[in-house]
């Protein structure tokens, strides 16, 4: 009974005492951590609060009252010092955390990025949707030919002049130059008129070999995309026009282009094509000799003996025919001085497309 | 072709302006729409004023110099000191004088100059120093007399201007590229046709017959062909009387401009006939050709000939690619007595050369097969000028009027010289005068019109066609017309190929341009699509794609361990180039050790392409490998394996389509493989780090690492762990897919079991996985290799390999009983089926 007869008035005393402590006590608390390991005897359960709480049974009821209300007051204030303290603490303490947290982006150290695509096979896929765009097939074959699908099928048989002005790598296999090391891309015209599927609009990109010396400009292995349409009324006037829009297509405009009388078996009436020189944008300058224009490859309307040779019947069906390399155009394009940084592969190189 | 624009014009008026480089340029671009390409231009003839003609008479020595001397001259106003360098000359020559103020071709001023103390008053100059000719290696000598009184020609006067003496105006020269089907146009009367009927210009060539006398030609040389499918027609002419002279100026100047260097009246005229009218001829020493006559046949075997150039041939035997000797067809000009003083068509003998003393000449003009020609200039390393010509088919119409214009340009060199007109002998030799065969080709104006895109009609076609020899009539049907071929056009035998020519003489750009639709939607194909993928997930490993030659030299296949056939070439450049590559490791490997050797950093490298593998005497096997090269910092053969998996999830395969079988026996056996491909696969790989790539029972890819002896045979450092990954891309194409259908996923949390076993080293840790997985049944979401240890507590020969097994189910949570139960039949089944025993 002697709590409970303890007088009003120091229990007031204490609680004033408290009331008057406690915010230099919560200021005093330095972290989130202190402040929670002090929580506990500030307002809970060994809190004076708690005991004071207790005690109020043992009061007259008018007593009870008046402490009462004061002892809500002074938990009241009590945890809103408390849960100020703990805002403070925590904001100043993300602070600290996010201020360790500094980091200098410019430090970081390499690591490892993507490969790069050869630059041939960039220019390669460009070419192939631009004719896919224009509706044309993608199509492949092999490398290693017969002499009647590289020479004899496009009007080239044994003997012809164009035969040796071609020079070609022979394979020592089968009969004496019966296989070779297909010189050009136009073969794949010759199994691709053999499916008998008409009309027929395809290109075909590949490796072709010559027998060339390696310098500045030549590689005796390079690419060329070659090109066939095979349909009913084809004309040179078509051809003219589908070689305007492919130049348009990956060149951009202000680049033309115009087609002048050649020579080429598989083809005729035959065509160089030209282009207007990229450098100088038909200025005239040392790439193009002064013209305004530089040769890009060839064309033609498709030989009717070619289309004989496949069983295609050249009265009612005519065509055009297109090739050009891949890799002088990719050297056009991109200032390449050498042909042969093509093919060693530094990545030095490599890694600038 | 050079061709110089004065030339052009003796046969077409041509109004072009030489001197005017527009108008010069604007003649280029009618030459260039005609097919006739013009590769370059050159300005000739102007900068001769103060140029003036010198005689020397006399040369000192200066002190203390032995490249130059003092030469005193007469250049019409007394005597001049000049100081010279050249020493191609002597005392009673005539030579070219550039006076002081002087402004040569080239632009260099001519001022009094003092060189080691001696004035000069001018420049003796060569043929290069004034822009007429490339011989810069000594004075331009215009006359030889041999003393400083002997008399000179009238037309030699000291003083007079070089450019009145040459007849020199400005004149422009064509370098015409011409095509291989055009021999009209190797000769000037070609070009000229062609450029006159684009212009509309009159175009004619007169070439007198040649006045004959004296006893007839028959009876003083004979003439017979042995082989007349290789020479169809053979003409001659007897010229006597001839004094050898050397050629007027305006001859000389031509063969020079034409890129020819003149020799003498006969020979020049030879060569200047052969320029004009595309048709080569042959002169011969008469009195030197024994038996007073030629005949022409094939060689024989082992048969010697040397030719002008002083080299002793061998005809009638060759060896081919493989160095076999095989007999061939060189065919031979004999003499009388048989013995060969020409190889036909391709270089005369030395034996019968004009000489300065050669008084009378034989001239050959003759037609040969073409292909006999190419193939024993091709043999024998000797593209002539004539040669050139004979290839490509010379008009067989024009052999009389090429023999009649050379009689015509000798005598025209002896009047100029001033000495007695040589005799031309009466009466034709001519062997097999075939009549010569005028091709009539039918021409479908309407075929024409179509196939070009443009509205023709019969006589616009005559129009286009007559200016340039052909001969148009109609036909009875209607809209057909009769078209005779001329005889210089080989080129044209079907109707297409008059079509070709209406299309250029009517300009190809003024064909009208038209847009054609394909009716299809165009695609890459499905091949084309895979490849593209492919290439992108192997840059996206951080791997620059690398292009490397398909020709390879043989031992590099060899150091890369391949035991197999190659594929050689027949005819390679160098030994070095002389295989297909059956493998993209060695042309990779070779592609790193630069990088290496340039200290680019770790890289990796892959390449798609071709490779061909050797298949008897058959066509090789041709494939579409893919070969990836990880040679990045930590690469090794788990980075390949990692690779390979990267691939196989990008493309989609299915999980159970593919596995590795670890690779460390011998290659044959597996069930459906080719053992041949299957090695190309294996070349180069770790014996003990390899596995091959498996689908269906057949191997198409092997991963691992580069063998360290490969590497070092490679000059790389055998140390470094170098990762490599092979495929054959068309296979790993068909290989199954993931089924494409969505699969829900379970939204019911999942049960982890870890399972460590110990199996012996040759269970392969992805069998245990797959026996757990099945084992597992359905509920097992997926397994993941997490450990693999070897060491204490492990016996040898052995290791513990830990699983992670998620099992879940789709429609409701697994009880710790379920899960427990799966647990147990995985640990039986791979107990019983891989000896597998769980570690404790």
């Amino acid at each position: 009974m002697s709590a409970m007869s303890e007088p009003a008035s120091s229990v007031a005393e204490e609680m004033a005492e408290f009331r008057r402590d406690a915010p230099v006590r919560v200021a005093e608390l330095a972290s989130l951590a202190e402040l929670e390991d002090a929580v506990p005897s500030l307002t809970g359960k060994r809190s004076p609060l708690a005991g004071w709480k207790r005690a109020l049974a043992g009061l007259a009821p008018d007593e009870r009252r008046a402490v009462g209300l004061v002892l809500n007051e002074v938990a009241n204030e009590v945890d809103a010092l408390v849960a100020l303290r703990r805002a403070d603490l925590a904001a100043t303490e993300r602070r600290e955390r996010v201020a360790l947290d500094r980091l200098d982006l410019t430090e970081v150290l390499d690591g490892p990025l993507p490969g790069h695509l050869h630059l041939v096979t960039q220019v390669r896929e460009e070419l192939e949707d631009v004719f896919v765009g224009m509706g044309y097939e993608v199509a492949d074959g092999p490398e290693a030919e017969t002499e009647w699908y590289n020479f004899t099928a496009l009007n080239m048989p044994r003997d012809h002049a164009a035969r040796s002005n071609q020079d070609s790598f022979y394979l020592a296999t089968g009969d004496h130059e019966s296989h070779l090391l297909r010189t050009q891309t136009s073969p794949v015209q010759i199994r691709l008129l053999e499916r008998g599927v008409l009309p027929l609009y395809a290109v075909a990109p590949g490796r072709v070999y010559r027998r060339d010396t390696s310098d500045a400009r030549h590689l005796p292995v390079f690419h060329q995309i070659e090109g066939i349409a095979v349909d009913r009324g084809v004309t040179f006037g078509d051809l003219a026009g589908t070689i305007e829009t492919f130049v348009a297509a990956i060149f951009g405009s202000g680049i033309s282009s115009r087609l002048r009388p050649a020579y080429f078996p598989f083809t005729e009436p035959s065509a160089e094509f030209e282009i207007t020189c990229t450098i100088c944008r038909g200025e005239g300058c040392r790439t193009c000799g002064q013209t305004g224009w530089i040769e890009l490859g060839g064309c033609g309307m498709v030989h009717p003996a070619v289309l004989e040779s496949t069983g295609v019947d050249s009265e009612t069906w005519t065509g055009f025919a297109f090739g050009f390399g891949i890799d002088r155009l990719a050297m056009m394009r991109h200032e390449v001085e050498d042909i042969r940084s093509l093919i060693e592969n530094d990545v030095r190189f490599l890694t600038q497309f | 072709m050079r061709v110089p624009l004065s030339w052009l014009r003796e046969f077409t008026p041509l109004t072009t302006d030489a001197a005017d480089r527009a108008e010069v340029r604007a003649l280029g671009r009618a030459l260039d729409s005609l097919g006739l390409v013009v590769e370059g231009v050159e300005h000739v003839g102007g900068g001769l004023d103060g140029v003036v003609l010198a005689r020397v008479e006399e040369i000192r020595a200066i002190e203390g110099a032995d490249r130059i001397r003092q030469v005193v001259v007469d250049a019409g106003s007394g005597r001049q000191e000049i100081v010279c360098g050249a020493s191609n000359f002597a005392v009673g020559d005539v030579v070219p004088l550039a006076t002081v103020g002087a402004v040569l071709p080239g632009g260099m001023v001519i001022a009094r100059r003092t060189m080691r103390g001696v004035v000069s008053d001018g420049m003796l100059c060569s043929g290069r120093e004034l822009g007429l000719g490339d011989d810069g290696s000594g004075l331009l000598v215009l006359a030889s007399t041999g003393a400083a009184d002997a008399p000179l020609h009238s037309a030699l006067v000291p003083g007079a201007p070089l450019a009145g003496y040459l007849g020199v105006v400005p004149d422009a020269v064509f370098d015409l590229a011409v095509e291989p089907n055009r021999p009209d146009c190797l000769s000037v009367i070609g070009v000229a046709r062609d450029l006159a009927a684009r212009l509309g210009l009159p175009f004619s060539v007169d070439v007198p017959p040649a006045g004959t006398s004296g006893p007839p030609a028959s009876s003083v040389a004979s003439l017979s062909v042995q082989v007349p499918a290789a020479c169809p027609h053979l003409v001659a002419r007897v010229v006597t009387g001839v004094t050898v002279v050397p050629s007027p100026p305006e001859v000389a100047r031509r063969l020079v401009l034409a890129g020819m260097r003149p020799v003498n009246s006969v020979v020049d005229a030879s060569n200047y006939v052969m320029l004009e009218l595309g048709q080569p001829t042959h002169p011969y020493d008469l009195d030197r050709l024994r038996g007073g006559g030629i005949s022409v046949r094939f060689a024989r075997p082992g048969e010697r000939l040397v030719t002008l150039d002083g080299i002793e041939r061998v005809l009638g035997r060759h060896r081919d690619a493989l160095g076999r000797p095989v007999e061939v067809e060189d065919l031979v000009i004999c003499d009388a007595q048989d013995v060969p003083v020409g190889l036909a068509g391709v270089m005369g003998g030395e034996s019968s050369e004009i000489t300065e003393g050669t008084n009378r000449v034989l001239l050959e003009a003759a037609q040969f097969a073409p292909l006999v020609v190419a193939r024993a200039a091709k043999r024998h390393a000797l593209r002539s000028e004539a040669s050139a010509r004979f290839e490509r088919g010379v008009d067989p119409a024009g052999l009389a009027r090429a023999a009649d214009r050379f009689c015509d340009l000798l005598a025209r060199a002896c009047a100029a010289a001033g000495v007695p007109s040589p005799v031309v002998a009466p009466g034709d030799l001519d062997e097999h005068p075939r009549p010569v065969e005028r091709r009539t080709v039918e021409l479908r104006v309407g075929r024409a019109s179509s196939l070009l895109g443009i509205e023709l009609d019969a006589p616009r076609v005559a129009a286009l066609l007559e200016p340039i020899g052909f001969a148009v009539e109609p036909t009875g049907a209607e809209g057909t017309l009769a078209v005779t071929v001329p005889t210089f056009r080989p080129d044209v035998a079907r109707e297409v190929d008059v079509v070709e020519e209406v299309a250029r003489h009517h300009g190809y750009e003024n064909i009208p341009v038209t847009r054609r639709r394909s009716p299809y939607v165009g695609g890459i194909g499905p091949a084309g699509a895979f490849r593209r993928r492919v290439r992108r997930l192997l840059a996206g490993l951080g791997a620059h794609e690398a292009w490397t030659s398909s020709i390879v030299d043989p031992s590099a296949l060899r150091r890369a361990g391949s035991a197999a056939p190659v594929v050689s070439l027949a005819n390679p450049m160098v030994s070095e180039e002389s295989a297909l590559r059956a493998h993209l490791l060695p042309g990779l490997l070779g592609s790193l050790r630069l990088n290496v050797a340039h200290r680019n950093g770790p890289v990796r490298l892959f390449e798609i392409g071709h490779v061909f593998l050797a298949d008897g005497d058959a066509l090789p096997v041709e494939r579409e490998h893919l070969g990836l090269l990880l040679a990045s910092d930590g690469d090794d053969a788990p980075a390949a394996v990692r690779a390979w998996r990267c691939v196989a999830d990008g493309i989609g395969v299915a999980p159970d389509a593919c596995s590795f079988v670890q690779h460390l026996g011998s290659l044959a056996g597996e069930r459906g493989d080719d053992p041949h491909e299957q090695a190309a696969l294996l070349v180069g790989l770790h014996p003990t780090r390899r596995a091959r790539i498996v689908s269906g029972g057949s191997t198409f890819g092997a991963v691992g690492e580069v063998d360290p002896e490969v590497l070092e045979a490679f000059g790389l450092d055998p140390g470094r762990r170098v990762g490599w990954l092979v495929c054959d891309l068309g296979a790993l194409e068909q290989v199954p897919r993931r089924d494409a259908r969505a699969r829900p996923v379970s939204r019911y949390p999942s049960s982890d079991v870890d399972l460590a076993f110990v199996v012996p080293d040759e269970v392969p840790a992805d069998a245990l996985a797959r026996v757990l997985e099945r084992a597992a049944g359905e509920l097992c979401e997926s397994s993941r290799l997490v450990d693999v240890y070897r060491g204490p507590g492990v016996d040898a020969g052995t290791r513990s390999v830990a699983v992670r097994l998620r099992f879940r189910a789709a429609d409701r949570t697994l009880t710790d009983a379920e899960v427990a139960s799966l647990r147990s039949v995985c640990i039986d089944v791979a107990s019983r089926e891989l000896g597998a025993v769980l570690r404790a």
